[in-house]
C-alpha cells in the first residue's frame, strides 16, 4: 500500500502540496486527475524519493521513503517502475539497453535471462524486435512504450505514470491506456496515474483522485466522479476554463493567472 | 446634480502647495539611500557564493562516497577516458605544436645578442613543460570537456534522465560524475604528456630550420638545467586542472534547472569558471611548489 500522509511541499514560494493525502491500496490502480501545476508529479516524485517532503510523509508497506537511507531506497525502487512523461529514454543507449537498463546490474540475473525479460517486456508493448534501434528513431508514441517497457522488465510490484498519455493523439492514447490495463493484469501490480485526461482517466482509474489547491478534493470510483455535484470537480472533468485557471493560481511564478474564486 | 462633488472619489485637481516652504536648515533635503542596497547586493552575492561552495562540498562528498560503488562507475571508466584523453588529443596537440615554434621564436628574438642561442632550448623545454603545456591544454580542454560536460548532464537532467536513473535504482553519482571525473584526473597528464612532446619537437624543428641555432645546441641548452622535476611538475598541475574542470562541469550540469536556458547558462558558467580555476591553480601550485628560499 502506497500512503500520502498529510504532505506539504513548496519550492521557494510557491506551495506546490498543503496536506495532500491519499491511500493507495494493494492492487489498486488510482488516477490522479487536476490541472497543470497543481502538483501531481510533484507527488508521485515522493513516492521513489526523488523529491523530499517538507512536511508529511509517504509511507510505501508501512517504510517511510525519506527516511530509508541509500541502500534501503534503492531496494524500495527497485520494487518501483516508474514511467515518465517524455519517457525519458537514455539517448545514447538503444532501446534493448534502455528496456535492460534496470536489469544489467542484478547479480541473480544472467545475461540470457535479461535478454529474455527485455524481449517479453517489449512485447508486451508490442514492440517485438525494435532492441537495436536507437531512441531519436522513434515517434513519440513508441518511446512512451519503451519507457513503459523500461518500468515492466524489472517486475515491479507498483507502478507510477506521469502523464503517460500527453502529447499523444486519441488513438495512440487509447492503447496506452490498453497498454496499462494489460501491464496491470500481466503483473498484478499497483499503479498510481497521474493525468489530466479524464477519457484515460475512466478507462484505466479504479478510483480516481482530484488534486486541487495542494490537497484532495474528492476521491472515488469513476461513476462517483462522474456524478460528483463539487463544483471544482465538475468544472474540471467537464473542461470548464475558469474552474482551471483558478486552481494553478496559488501565488509563486503563475500569481498572475489568478481570476478569482471559484463559484460556491 | 452637475458640478456637485462626488463623495469617495479623488479629486483630479492638484492638491494646494503648501504655505511656507520648510527650512532647508531645519528640514534638510532627505539624501539618497545607496548603501543599504549597496551592503544588501554584497550580502547577497556573499551569501549565494557560499552557499554554492557548500553545494560543490556536499557534492564532493556524495562523490567520495560514490567511489566504493565501482560496479556501476567501473565500467563507465574505459569510455570516459577514451572521450575525455583521446578524443581530446588532436587539439591539444595542436596548440602545443604551434606553441613550440612561436617560443623558440621569441626565445630567438629575446635572446639575440645577449646570451648564448642554446638558451632557446633552455626556454623552450622548461616554459612547454611547467608552464604552457598544461596551462594552454588545459584551458583548451575548459571548453571542449567541461562544457561538453555540462551540457550533456544539464540535458540529461531537464529531460528526467538523470530522474529515471534514480527510478532505476542506481547512483547518479557513481554512475555520471565518478567516471567523468576520475577519466578527467588520471586522462589529463596523458593528453599534456603527449602536448608536451610535440611542442618539443616543434620548437626544435622551429629552431634548426628558422634559426642559426644547431641541433646539438638546442640540446645542449633543453639539458641545461633539466631536472625531472620539470616534468612532474607539468604534470601534476595537469592532473589538478583534470579534477576541477570535469568536477566543475558535473557539478554545474547536474544542478542546472529550467529547459534550454538553463542548460546554455550551465555550459557558460563550466567554460568560465574552469579557465578561473586553471589559472588559480596555476599560481596555487607555482606557490607551493616553486616558491624557492
Amino acid at each position: 500500500m502506497i500512503a500520502f500522509a498529510d504532505l506539504h511541499k513548496a519550492f521557494g514560494p510557491k506551495r506546490v502540496l498543503e496536506g495532500f493525502t491519499l491511500e493507495v491500496r494493494d492492487g489498486e490502480t488510482m488516477v490522479v486527475i487536476g490541472g497543470s501545476g497543481s502538483g501531481k508529479s510533484v507527488a508521485i516524485k515522493h513516492v521513489v524519493g526523488l523529491l523530499e517532503p517538507d512536511a508529511g510523509h509517504v509511507a510505501v508497506d508501512g517504510q517511510v521513503v525519506h527516511e530509508l537511507d541509500r541502500p534501503a531506497l534503492t531496494a524500495l525502487r527497485a520494487r518501483i517502475g516508474f514511467v515518465f512523461q517524455f519517457a525519458a529514454l537514455f539517448d545514447s543507449l538503444t532501446v534493448g539497453e534502455n528496456v535492460a537498463f534496470g536489469l544489467r546490474r542484478r547479480r541473480d540475473l544472467a545475461a540470457s535471462d535479461v535478454d529474455d525479460r527485455v524481449a517479453h517486456a517489449l512485447a508486451l508493448v508490442d514492440l517485438a524486435g525494435t532492441e537495436q534501434r536507437m531512441p531519436a528513431e522513434l515517434s513519440g508514441g513508441m518511446r512512451k512504450r519503451v519507457g513503459l517497457a523500461r518500468a515492466i522488465a524489472i517486475q515491479p510490484t507498483y507502478m507510477l505514470y506521469d502523464e503517460p498519455t500527453t502529447g499523444l493523439d486519441p488513438v495512440t492514447s487509447a492503447v496506452i491506456d490498453e497498454l496499462m490495463v494489460r501491464t496491470r493484469e500481466a503483473l498484478g501490480v499497483t499503479s498510481i496515474v497521474i493525468t489530466h485526461d479524464m477519457r484515460s482517466a475512466y478507462r484505466v482509474g479504479d478510483r480516481i483522485a482530484m488534486l486541487y489547491r495542494g490537497r484532495i478534493r474528492q476521491v472515488g470510483t469513476a461513476e462517483e466522479i462522474r456524478a460528483s455535484e463539487d463544483p471544482v470537480v465538475r468544472g474540471f472533468i467537464e473542461g470548464r476554463p475558469d474552474e482551471r485557471i483558478f486552481d494553478t493560481g496559488r501565488g509563486g511564478a503563475d500569481a498572475e493567472l489568478t481570476v478569482g474564486e471559484p463559484a460556491p | 446634480m452637475r458640478g456637485a462633488p462626488v463623495i469617495g472619489r479623488p479629486s483630479l485637481r492638484p492638491a494646494p502647495r503648501a504655505a511656507q516652504p520648510r527650512h532647508h536648515i531645519l528640514y534638510p533635503p532627505r539624501r539618497r539611500r545607496y548603501v543599504l542596497p549597496v551592503l544588501a547586493f554584497i550580502g547577497r552575492r556573499t551569501a549565494a557564493f557560499l552557499g554554492a561552495f557548500g553545494r560543490l562540498g556536499l557534492f564532493l562528498a556524495d562523490a567520495v562516497r560514490a567511489l566504493g560503488d565501482v560496479r556501476t562507475w567501473g565500467r563507465m571508466l574505459g569510455q570516459q577516458m577514451r572521450r575525455i584523453g583521446v578524443d581530446s588529443l588532436p587539439i591539444a596537440l595542436f596548440i602545443a605544436a604551434f606553441t613550440g615554434i612561436v617560443l623558440a621564436l621569441l626565445a630567438s628574438y629575446t635572446f639575440t645578442g645577449a646570451v648564448p642561442g642554446y638558451l632557446v632550448g633552455t626556454l623552450v623545454g622548461k616554459t612547454l613543460m611547467m608552464e604552457l603545456g598544461p596551462v594552454l591544454t588545459a584551458l583548451a580542454l575548459a571548453g571542449r570537456v567541461g562544457a561538453t560536460m555540462a551540457a550533456e548532464l544539464g540535458t540529461m537532467r531537464v529531460t528526467e534522465q538523470v530522474d529515471a536513473l534514480e527510478t532505476l535504482a542506481y547512483n547518479p553519482i557513481a554512475y555520471l560524475v565518478v567516471p567523468r571525473v576520475l577519466a578527467g584526473t588520471i586522462m589529463f597528464p596523458v593528453v599534456v604528456a603527449f602536448a608536451m612532446a610535440t611542442g618539443l619537437v616543434t620548437g626544435w624543428l622551429a629552431a634548426i630550420s628558422l634559426l642559426p641555432i644547431s641541433s646539438a645546441e638546442f640540446m645542449r641548452g633543453l639539458r641545461l638545467f633539466y631536472g625531472p622535476f620539470d616534468w612532474q611538475y607539468g604534470l601534476i598541475k595537469s592532473s589538478s586542472f583534470g579534477f576541477a574542470i570535469t568536477t566543475i562541469g558535473c557539478f554545474l550540469g547536474l544542478g542546472v534547472r529550467g529547459g534550454a536556458e538553463g542548460v546554455g547558462n550551465a555550459t557558460m558558467r563550466t567554460v568560465v569558471y574552469s579557465a578561473a580555476a586553471v589559472l588559480v591553480l596555476d599560481a596555487y601550485w607555482a606557490v607551493t611548489l616553486l616558491r624557492t628560499g
